[in-house]
């Protein structure tokens, strides 16, 4: 059953990469201008990018940009991202994962429950942002008699970009520092034998079971 | 404007407090002897450069359907059948009102763009606009108007340029019939007064000042004959900072902000505490492997 656990198999395809940098390029982006919007003391951020009205013109279209390639990755990881029985058992050793008793945490599919959720989290706060943001966007086309929309708006899309924000750090905390290997899976594609079994052990059996294992 | 001392910015702390004493000014619209004559729409596309737009007939003899961004003082006309079948035409002057707590200043990220001078005139900026139109959404009276064209939005500036140094507005200059006065808002309002004793000696009863306190008080007061169903001029019954706005501005940024400082803090100190997950070793092995060995 064991391979040679130092021998490297491909976690995410080159077009998974090319849209995950794309999005994230975009998300910060979307994320400093949108600070700089939320906050006067974080204005700066939008002078440092090219000054507040170019900024303001951009804005959209980066989110258009972004919704679009969180589009592409909700059908092509929507299946991967099906909650099952076993997530369900991961969720309730949450708490060992968070504390890295990873010992006492039940093996997950090709993303764990906690992905799962950043996934769904991500994907509806982008439809909610989308829709706010659309209203932002076109103000001036939202009439006077149906003002409550722009209310809705300004409300909408401050909580569902604080939650992306949330998301965002737990996000970026997980992949940048608590998981070794989890940079180079998503910029370069590949992790080790040993870091699918540890990880992702159900995915790992999977793809040796299917004969899949597209080594490099 | 450098001869007026400012009292509020948009997106900033409070301006440098001046030693000038400033009036606070005001302009007083009285309905009940506006004749309809539209010279203060023709004097402020005059004295502000606004090039004509193209007018609409929609069946009255209102220039515009509303406010735009080359045409910032409107005179509504609204029919109004009284109680004993008698026709009324209530013209209202509509135009920015200089709220005293703008709702657009408030709802502006951008720094300066909107500015409240000591004497009450609330102004854009388009040089700092960005053309968000957040002030759309923070003016509870439908005033700012966005050009496509420029990407900015924009109003009536209570002539700031003139009354900055001691002119009346152009609209007020133009007044055939005194309905219109400028003057320090005090005085003005003792003359509003008596206009409404005067008015409600000639039978309406209802006559008033509008004053919204809602936006504490405004720069523009008016004097209706039906003072209280200020809606039959289109004008709100009890105006303020729309409820959201002031969610959006006040506690939903502190707790915003304070959640994301938590998430920066809560995972440093995490990574201080549990650091990085181990791939290697039997600390790795995951439980359905130990549960096989068992």
């Amino acid at each position: 059953m064991d391979g040679d656990p130092a021998r490297r198999i491909v976690r995410y395809r080159f077009s998974e990469r090319l849209v995950h940098t794309f999005t994230a390029i975009a998300y910060v982006y979307l994320l400093l201008t949108g600070l700089a919007f939320w906050t006067p003391a974080l204005y700066w951020i939008a002078i440092a990018l090219g000054g507040g009205y170019l900024s303001r013109v951009l804005h959209p279209w980066a989110g258009i940009v972004f919704v679009i390639l969180v589009g592409w990755m909700y059908v092509a990881w929507r299946h991967d991202m099906r909650i099952t029985p076993e997530d369900r058992a991961w969720r309730r050793a949450l708490r060992h994962y968070a504390t890295n008793e990873d010992a006492r945490v039940p093996p997950a599919w090709r993303f764990n429950d906690g992905q799962k959720g950043f996934f769904r989290v991500m994907v509806a706060a982008s439809v909610a942002l989308l829709l706010s943001g659309l209203g932002l966007w076109w103000v001036d086309l939202v009439p006077w008699e149906l003002r409550w929309l722009r209310f809705a708006a300004v409300l909408v899309h401050a909580i569902a970009a604080l939650v992306t924000i949330g998301g965002f750090i737990l996000h970026v905390y997980m992949g940048l520092l608590v998981v070794p290997g989890g940079l180079r899976a998503i910029v370069q594609g590949d992790v080790t034998e040993e870091w699918a079994r540890a990880h992702h052990l159900l995915w790992y059996r999977s793809l040796r079971q299917s004969d899949d294992l597209d080594t490099e | 404007m450098a001869t007026l001392d400012l009292r509020r910015v948009s997106a900033s702390s409070p301006p440098a407090p001046g030693v000038r004493e400033a009036a606070v000014v005001a302009k007083l619209i009285d309905t009940t002897t506006c004749i309809g004559c539209k010279a203060c729409e023709v004097a402020c596309q005059a004295w502000n450069d606004l090039p004509p737009e193209t007018t609409v007939q929609a069946g009255t003899y209102q220039t515009l359907p509303g406010l735009a961004p080359n045409f910032w003082n409107l005179i509504r006309f609204t029919e109004h059948e009284d109680d004993q079948g008698g026709l009324h035409w209530l013209m209202r002057k509509d135009q920015c009102m200089h709220c005293a707590e703008p709702g657009c200043l408030v709802a502006c990220p951008a720094p300066g763009a909107i500015v409240q001078y000591a004497n009450g005139i609330v102004d854009f900026q388009q040089d700092r606009c960005i053309g968000c139109g957040y002030c759309m959404t923070g003016c509870p009276f439908n005033v700012p108007t966005f050009n496509p064209r420029t990407g900015r939005v924009y109003k009536c500036t209570l002539c700031s340029d003139r009354t900055a140094v001691g002119l009346e507005p152009a609209c007020v200059k133009a007044c055939p019939t005194g309905c219109l006065q400028f003057g320090a808002k005090a005085s003005l309002l003792e003359v509003a007064t008596a206009r409404v004793a005067r008015l409600e000696a000639d039978g309406f009863a209802q006559a008033a000042v509008y004053d919204p306190p809602g936006v504490g008080g405004t720069g523009v007061v008016t004097v209706l004959a039906y003072g209280d169903r200020p809606e039959l001029y289109g004008l709100p019954r009890d105006p303020r900072i729309p409820l959201a706005v002031t969610l959006w501005k006040g506690p939903l940024k502190w707790i915003g902000n304070a959640a994301i400082l938590a998430g920066l803090l809560g995972a440093a100190v995490h990574f201080v505490r549990y650091g990085r997950k181990a791939v290697h070793g039997a600390d790795a092995a995951p439980a359905g492997e130990a549960r096989d060995g068992r």
